[in-house]
């Protein structure tokens, strides 16, 4: 051979073209190795005295140390959000509200990076998401009600709207930054002041959150953050000095805080479970529904009380949309949450880990056909490999109770009135998909599922300006948009 | 009456298990999909490996009235060695030029296992008789290429003549013999990926070894979700009957970190078979020298001088 033939003999394909790992920084966050809580403007230590650690899923390795807040840390938040709320923030102009909410808005934007990665060490997702979906859509939040502040007259004409006192908000830990900012956003644009309690195994962004606040310097006492397990939460709820509750957690403990407020003058909203149904059409655009499908059950590795974990598939095209999905599965990257490569992180917490393995043993035995695409999962955290189970059938465990982790049930329909009953034979109500190229059976559909969001060709798409909540045992209550504001406000 | 056309040989789906589908494509979720792909972070060996990757798959190409023999000749050697200051460097997959090039193209490729590449059919617009366009495939064989880029009739197609489109290809396919065929769509000129779609079935019943997104004369030229949307098809021609057909975007392409881009969405749809300049071709005019000063980059951890690299 010449030298130029050599130069040209083809040079075998490797096996596999692997993609270096290509790791965010994570010395653009520094914790603290202990964090008190924020009450009234001020870091104190807490009062019962103890801490508990925070892990990173992906690693076990501990990031730091958060306070426990017992009953009289919780009456001390919750009077320090009294005090704001009376003496400044409810008689504050409302334009002046706007002003410290888009100041947020934009503190977010520019320390996104850093609240990225803490978020994907604390709680284990992509860094892909909480850089391209949590921190923009937190900050966009902000902005968005930061806007209605001294617009709520014309929100609801000839109504007077006032706000309701003290809220005490309580959020999850799938979406912990996001959380906070549908919650504190909205609450504070109306004029409330808040106690705000993270989730126990998720609270390092709320806290890195109490040094934004100082930064944009909101009064003190407006937001109060406190930290803790559930029986935080519950001296929260059951303190009698809370105007208002606004929880998103699991259908259990809102039940629970339903029971706990009944008879009480406390306004309540709730964002609970889901076991979404995600329906395709046989007219669908096939690979762009796979797509969907994959972005409806592993986003956040199915963390996500809104996931499409119910797939209902009309029978016609079962077989190549099935077939289709297990190929895309060979190629979803699950392992480090910090490389900018992966699509599935490391699952919250070892609890979580235990429901899932539970659950996805309980649809093997009631006869469901398991399939997992080879994946290594690193030794160390938390880690669940995309699962798909077909041959499901509705009464299966696996069809009716909520998994929250990275699987999904495929079901069959026929016909768009069997696809209608089947989504809508569930205790929850959050979330439904519709796919087709039919924009009528869009509406027909839309009209009859019996879902707070019905997302049309698309899955898992937020917006502040649009309204989320749920139907039945999903709660009530909206957050997002004009309707996210009457959760706040009462009528004179 | 009116009637339906038969549906064109090679192009029946199997009635079983289901009815033929030509399927639909849903573009705000293709282009979301192609946009996540292009946020891939490649490192390190990984990005060496696909920017050497990326000579491999170039072809070559210069297309103007202006072309001159010497122009071409100076083409052909920087395509054998694109790199003269390191031999690591691979020689490119063809050289792409007009009919009237050829045979300098291939006077001066002889030997060198780079291929010589035609456009034909009356490129770019692909509107002259039947005859005229096979006369000047023909032409363009025997005076040597070894691939043939045609343009399909976007007239015909876009006022539902498809089989017009097909008849042609399939004409022109004979009329290659031995030689490569390339169907250049003008995703550019087809409105929607649904039209890109069909297209790409239609050239790929027809007998096309090759699906090209564009002639690089019509603004947009190659773009990732039409990349997608076509690669998606070829996929399902391939699950469909097993044959592998190869896929070109060309026009456009100017950065190694497209060209990196197009490999992971390649990649991740239709898997390593497809990471040959066998079945993928880049169509670029400038893309050749910034993927070599990106892998000298790579290599001594320095950008270079743009003027290090020869212009051609």
């Amino acid at each position: 051979m010449t030298e130029l033939e050599k130069r040209h003999s083809p040079v075998p394909a490797p096996l596999e073209w692997d993609y270096a790992p290509a790791p965010e920084a994570r010395d653009i966050v520094r914790f603290q190795e202990r964090y008190g809580l924020f009450l009234g403007g001020e870091h104190v230590e807490p009062r019962s005295g103890e801490y508990f650690p925070t892990i990173s899923p992906s690693t076990e390795e501990p990031l730091a140390e958060v306070a426990q807040a017992g009953a009289e840390d919780v009456d001390l938040a919750v009077s320090a959000a009294r005090e704001a709320f009376t003496n400044g923030w409810s008689g504050l102009r409302p334009a002046e509200r706007a002003k410290y909410l888009f100041r947020i808005a934009r503190i977010l934007q520019e320390r996104s990076r850093e609240l990225a990665v803490a978020e994907s060490l604390d709680g284990g997702k992509p860094i892909k998401e909480s850089r391209d979906v949590d921190l923009p859509l937190a900050a966009a939040h902000f902005f968005y009600y930061a806007g209605w502040a001294d617009k709520l007259e014309y929100a609801f004409p000839n109504r007077r709207p006032r706000p309701l006192g003290v809220a005490a908000q309580i959020i999850p830990w799938n979406f912990p930054l996001l959380m906070l900012a549908w919650k504190v956003a909205p609450a504070l644009a109306c004029g409330n002041t808040v106690v705000l309690k993270p989730a126990e195994t998720t609270p390092l962004t709320a806290l890195l959150f109490t040094d934004v606040c100082r930064q944009a310097e909101l009064p003190p006492g407006v937001v109060n953050i406190i930290t803790g397990d559930g029986s935080t939460g519950a001296h929260l709820v059951r303190h009698d000095g809370i105007d208002k509750v606004a929880f998103t957690g699991s259908t259990e403990v809102g039940k629970a805080i339903r029971r706990e407020l009944a008879g009480r003058d406390v306004a309540l909203t709730l964002e609970l479970g889901g076991k979404a149904a995600n329906i395709v059409f046989d007219d669908c655009a096939l690979d762009q529904a796979v797509e969907g499908i994959v972005n409806g059950i592993w986003f956040n590795q199915g963390h996500v009380c809104c996931a499409g974990s119910r797939l209902l598939v009309q029978e016609s095209i079962y077989e190549p949309l099935v077939e289709k999905l297990k190929r895309r599965m060979g190629t979803l990257r699950v392992g480090d949450p910090l490389d900018k490569n992966t699509d599935i992180g490391a699952i919250n917490s070892r609890q979580q880990l235990d429901r899932i393995t539970e659950l996805v043993r309980a649809g093997e035995e009631e006869g469901a056909e398991i399939f997992q695409p080879e994946c290594a999962l690193p030794d160390r955290g938390f880690w669940f490999a995309p699962t798909v189970f077909t041959n499901v059938a509705q009464s299966y465990r696996i069809a009716q109770e909520e998994i929250f982790g990275p699987v999904l049930s495929v079901l069959t329909f026929r016909t768009p009135a069997e696809a209608v009953e089947k989504a809508n034979n569930t205790m929850y109500g959050l979330s439904a998909g519709v796919w087709t190229e039919k924009g009528s059976r869009i509406l027909w559909m839309a009209e009859r599922l019996r879902a707070g969001v019905v997302w049309a060709n698309t899955f898992n798409r937020f917006d502040p300006s649009s309204p989320f909540g749920g139907y039945k045992e999903s709660g009530f209550g909206r957050e997002g948009g004009r309707h996210g504001l009457e959760a706040y406000l009462r009528f004179d | 009456m009116a009637q339906a056309p038969a549906l064109p040989r090679g192009f029946e789906l199997p009635l079983e298990p289901r009815l033929p589908r030509i399927g639909a494509i849903d573009a705000v979720s293709l282009e979301a999909r192609a946009g996540e792909l292009a946020k891939r972070s490649i490192k390190r060996e990984s990005k060496l490996y696909a920017l050497a990757l990326a000579v491999r798959m170039m072809d070559l190409t210069t297309l103007e009235g202006a072309d001159t023999p010497g122009k071409v000749a100076a083409l052909c050697s920087k395509a054998q060695r694109p790199d003269p200051v390191d031999p690591s460097v691979p020689s490119v997959a063809a050289v792409c030029v007009y009919p009237n090039l050829v045979p300098t193209a291939r006077a001066r490729l002889a030997g060198s296992g780079v291929k010589v590449a035609s456009v034909a059919t009356a490129f770019p617009s692909g509107q002259a008789p039947l005859e005229v366009k096979l006369a000047e495939v023909v032409a363009a064989v025997e005076m040597g290429a070894d691939e043939i880029d045609m343009v399909i009739d976007r007239g015909a197609f876009l006022s539902g003549r498809y089989a017009k489109v097909y008849d042609e290809i399939v004409r022109v396919r004979e009329a290659c013999g031995e030689a490569h065929l390339k169907v250049i769509l003008e995703t550019g000129e087809l409105g929607t990926y649904d039209n890109v779609r069909r297209a790409s079935l239609l050239a790929m019943a027809a007998g096309a070894d090759f699906i090209k997104t564009s002639t690089g004369k019509i603004n947009p030229a190659a773009t990732l979700p039409v990349t997608l949307c076509m690669l998606e098809a070829i996929r399902d021609v391939h699950d469909e009957t097993g044959r592998m057909v190869g896929m070109k975007p060309a026009g456009g392409i100017r950065q190694a970190k497209q060209a990196i881009q197009y490999l992971c969405v390649l990649h991740e749809t239709l898997g390593v078979d497809w990471l040959t300049p066998d079945l993928f071709r880049f169509g670029a005019s400038t893309l050749l020298n910034d993927v070599l000063m990106q892998i000298r980059k790579q290599k001594t951890g320095v950008y270079q001088s743009p003027d290090s690299f020869t212009i051609d």
